[in-house]
């Protein structure tokens, strides 16, 4: 074992937890105090020690969604003083660490707030739905075997970049918990703009863009009115421009269903 | 008994193929009849759900993140190899192989490896047709880098992400078959239970971590898809959820567990900073081609800064022991330096434990705009955690827990010795022997879901008749009893400790007593002190809540006590092999410059262990290996 928790200055803070035992339970605030905290303890680490204290205590633990606590599963997903993962430039929640954070502090946490995310258990929210928008057409139909040598399909660097930049969304719906509209146009934008800038994404464009939009619409999502909160919020950066993107191959997959060129499915 | 992996014979280089053939069919309209559970959706358990699906199969997946495209796969970061010699640098299917065989340190089958080496190369074609975006050169052509372990550069990737994007693609295949109904998924569903009729692996009991809800799904084969085991060592770079339970229930049920003992340590982690630390970060070990790894040559030096610290007394120690591979070295060998250096006093930053990985000459030589296109990520991620500028002063690195190549025993078919039990990915035992190369496992998990079972399991399905089982089998009832049981128990304890307690203190030991190095006595020693941390555990362990509702607690009181049991296996394995190889060294057993001994004469064989009962010594069988196509011989990186 390394460091001592005594070689560090020790932080006390207090708490404003969001409590809620179900979906269809009422919520509300209620204050804890987490103390013995060193700057080197990470947010979630820090959330740790309470809980701790708590089932100590006999009381029921706060609980909170996290895994990989690397930054790249998406699982956590908590609104720390009003602001999605915490407010650290592209940082999750579980990369957050309390040397940003000052002795006495308040700090408020709630879950992400959606309509189409219901409240499961105190922060931990159910985000099936953007599942079900990645469902609805976030892939490229191809079949496992039958497909030609990766170097047959020569992609512009430019355009590789640009699908990476898009495919870094780590879906942990930030985006709907900070926009004002509850609105998962970043998400979706990410998707249809990765496969959209690919050679292999261009077969089924406009159904894709069609299908993934109308999903959106029916999970209770909103739509986007140019806040870019989102950006602000999102730990990967993902660009607004791919929300631009995302119009721009909706407007042209309208175009082609009313040219005849494709019809959307279901219609 | 003496396993057999039912391996093809004749010439390596068409065994695949002739198996291929050799197999039986099921035919396209009976397929909708047969169920598949498959348990755990990271890259083998969806691109195997995936595939089956497609095919036509009936399939069930069951994984307890929120969502499937969550699983721990996405953590990798470095690359995926396959043996496309798209660069013309030497290499070959054969190339590959013959490297993860010496890589793996002789101690896994040679026809699975080939095997692998094979389908590697449709991996990267079903990857780049989902839209995987792989790193590209001007041409639009794919790009390839070098990785720990190989001298020829076959690691394709997507920035320092691409466990993240490949797993985004088997997702976003699986998605498409959940939209259309071939596959119906579980998320924040763990399994608890394997139910075994007539020696046949035909259900799953599950628990809904949402509602708390116990019941079983019947099927007519199970795939267990649910990653390694290393957060037996409590601190490790798995996801926290990470466990051992599926293996071990299924274990329990008479599945072998196959090399515990070869656990893989990662070299190129965040060292710990503290008592409470949760779990460790790895960085990719790609930072070693443009890194020099250091440590003071005085000891009384280790507490300068480093900047301080004069270039004739920096010691690089891998380059001066492994001249020809120096910085990437394989994983096992950079681990066990550090931890050498370490022990020898000259280890630097909180509790001595850390290593130098520095920039300077690469960023002299190349410019930091260079370094930072290459690894800006990393570097990043580096400062957020330890607040320090690796561009400015050297990162500090030190091996953690990373990778488990033990795994369930299966056959050339990716089956247990339970019939109707298929292990897939880092869950079974099969390819990486005792040490897994760099960039490896993505292409395993893959091919196995993608390539591999899509086949294998017809010829199972064939001689069973689908819908053999039912919920309400008196095994089904009787598994839904004992899971609802040990639910109830641990609930009912109300001790004193906690579960992250338990854990801890069991973890730690392990990582002392079974970790890096391990010995006879530090063996022994662990397996005596474990029974009485398990003893403690069942009768003081504190879970608040009840069972009816999520309840996090619970779920981690169940993991650990696997843990619990498992740990000793685990010590048991390291026990019994009386050699050194690849992620399991003895200290006993080493050459005098300190390098792993392997005993081939005594121990070429794969040692599958029998659950007997949790206080019950557990029963050995052996897979004897033989090498037809590499020759034995001792491995070198010198």
């Amino acid at each position: 074992m390394s460091a001592h928790t005594s070689e560090h200055k020790t932080m006390t803070l207090k708490l404003i937890v969001w409590r809620q035992k179900g979906p269809n339970e009422p919520g509300r605030f209620e204050n804890y105090v987490a103390r013995n905290i060193t700057e080197h303890h990470s947010f979630l680490e820090m959330l740790d020690v309470v809980n701790e204290d708590l089932i100590k205590e006999g009381k029921d633990p706060i609980a909170f969604d996290h895994d990989c606590r690397e930054g790249i599963c998406g699982t956590c997903s908590t609104v720390v003083n009003g602001v999605p993962h915490g407010g650290q430039v592209r940082t999750t929640l579980c990369q957050l660490h309390m040397r940003k954070f000052k002795d006495g502090d308040a700090i408020y946490l709630e879950p992400w707030r959606a309509r189409a995310f219901p409240i499961l258990r105190d922060l931990v929210v159910d985000r099936g739905a953007l599942d079900r928008i990645i469902q609805a057409g976030g892939y490229i139909s191809c079949h496992t075997g039958g497909v030609p040598d990766g170097n047959a399909i020569p992609v512009p660097k430019a355009n590789a970049d640009y699908a990476m930049d898009a495919a870094d969304c780590i879906g942990c719906g930030a985006c709907v918990a900070a926009c004002p509209n509850g609105a998962a146009m970043l998400f979706t934008g990410a998707k249809v703009a990765q496969f959209a800038a690919l050679p292999q994404g261009q077969v089924e464009a406009p159904e894709r863009v069609a299908n993934m939009m109308k999903e959106m619409a029916d999970c209770g999502f909103g739509n986007c009115t140019n806040h870019y909160e989102c950006q602000a919020a999102c730990p990967k950066g993902i660009d607004v421009k791919f929300i631009a993107r995302l119009n721009r191959e909706f407007l042209k997959a309208l175009f082609m269903a009313k040219a005849g060129t494709f019809t959307p499915v279901g219609e | 008994m003496i396993l057999d992996g039912k391996a093809p014979t004749g010439p390596i280089e068409q065994s695949w193929d002739k198996h291929r053939f050799e197999m039986k069919l099921v035919n396209p309209s009976n397929k909708r009849k047969y169920k598949i559970l498959v348990v755990g959706t990271g890259l083998a358990g969806a691109s195997a759900a995936a595939s089956l699906g497609e095919l036509g199969y009936n399939v069930e997946a069951f994984c307890y993140q929120d969502s499937p495209r969550r699983a721990h796969s996405i953590a990798a970061q470095g690359g995926i190899n396959a043996a496309k010699n798209y660069p013309n640098d030497g290499d070959s299917i054969y190339r590959l192989f013959y490297d993860t065989i010496k890589g793996g340190d002789f101690r896994s089958r040679e026809a699975d490896v080939w095997r692998l080496s094979q389908v590697s190369n449709n991996i990267i074609d079903q990857c780049v047709a989902q839209g995987v975006p792989f790193a590209r050169d001007y041409s639009g052509y794919l790009d390839n880098r070098s990785f720990g372990g190989a001298q020829v550069s076959r690691t394709f990737y997507a920035r320092g992400q691409t466990g993240q994007q490949l797993l985004l693609g088997a997702y976003s295949a699986l998605s498409r078959q959940i939209k259309l109904g071939s596959v119906k998924m579980f998320p924040r569903t763990e399994m608890l239970d394997l139910v075994v009729v007539d020696g046949e692996a035909k259900a799953i009991t599950i628990r809904d971590l949402v509602t708390g809800e116990i019941r079983v799904h019947t099927g007519d084969a199970v795939l267990l898809c649910t990653g390694g085991y290393v957060n037996v060592f409590y601190l490790s770079t798995n996801a926290m959820g990470c466990s051992v339970t599926a293996l071990w229930k299924a274990h329990r049920k008479g599945a072998f567990f196959a090399n515990p003992c070869y656990t893989q340590i990662h070299p190129t982690c965040i060292p710990q900073a503290g008592d409470y630390q949760s779990k460790l970060t790895l960085m990719s070990e790609s930072l070693r081609n443009d890194g020099r790894i250091w440590v003071p040559t005085k000891k009384e030096d280790c507490g300068k800064p480093a900047n301080q610290i004069a270039e004739g007394d920096r010691d690089y120690y891998l380059e001066r022991k492994y001249p020809s591979f120096g910085n990437l070295a394989p994983r096992d060998i950079s681990s066990r330096a550090a931890k050498e250096q370490c022990d020898e006093g000259r280890g630097v930053g909180p509790g001595g434990r850390g290593v130098y990985l520095d920039f300077r000459d690469s960023i002299k030589r190349f410019g930091e705009n260079v370094i930072r296109e290459r690894y800006g990520n990393l570097f990043e991620m580096y400062e957020r955690i330890t607040d320090e500028n690796g561009y400015q002063v050297p990162m500090r690195i030190y091996p953690a827990p990373h990778y488990a190549m033990g795994g369930l025993w299966v056959d050339y078919n990716l089956m247990s010795n339970l019939p109707g039990l298929f292990v897939l990915g880092e869950a079974n035992f099969s390819v990486h022997g005792a040490n897994r190369l760099g960039a490896s496992a993505l292409m395993q998990g893959l091919a196995d879901g993608y390539f591999v079972i899509p086949y294998t399991i017809a010829n199972y399905l064939v001689q069973t008749k689908p819908g053999k089982v039912k919920a309400d089998h008196a095994e089904c009832r009787k598994s839904i009893d004992e899971v609802k049981g040990t639910k109830k128990k641990l609930l009912s304890i109300n001790g004193n400790k906690t579960v992250a307690e338990f854990m801890r203190e069991l973890g730690t030991m392990v990582w002392n007593n079974c970790g890096m190095a391990r010995s006879k006595e530090s063996l022994t020693e662990a397996i005596a002190k474990i029974p009485a941390i398990r003893e403690e555990f069942w009768k003081n362990v504190k879970v608040s809540g009840t069972g009816g509702e999520f309840n996090q607690q619970l779920e981690n009181a169940g993991r650990t006590a696997d843990f619990m049991e498992f740990a000793e296996l685990l010590c048991r394995d390291a026990l019994h092999r009386n050699e050194s190889c690849g992620g399991h060294f003895r200290v006993e057993y080493q050459y005098e410059d300190g390098e792993a001994k392997r005993n081939d004469a005594d121990f070429a064989y794969s040692a599958a262990w029998a659950f007997k009962g949790v206080d019950k010594e557990p029963e050995l069988h052996k897979e004897p290996l033989t090498f037809e196509n590499i020759h034995l011989a001792v491995r070198s990186y010198k």
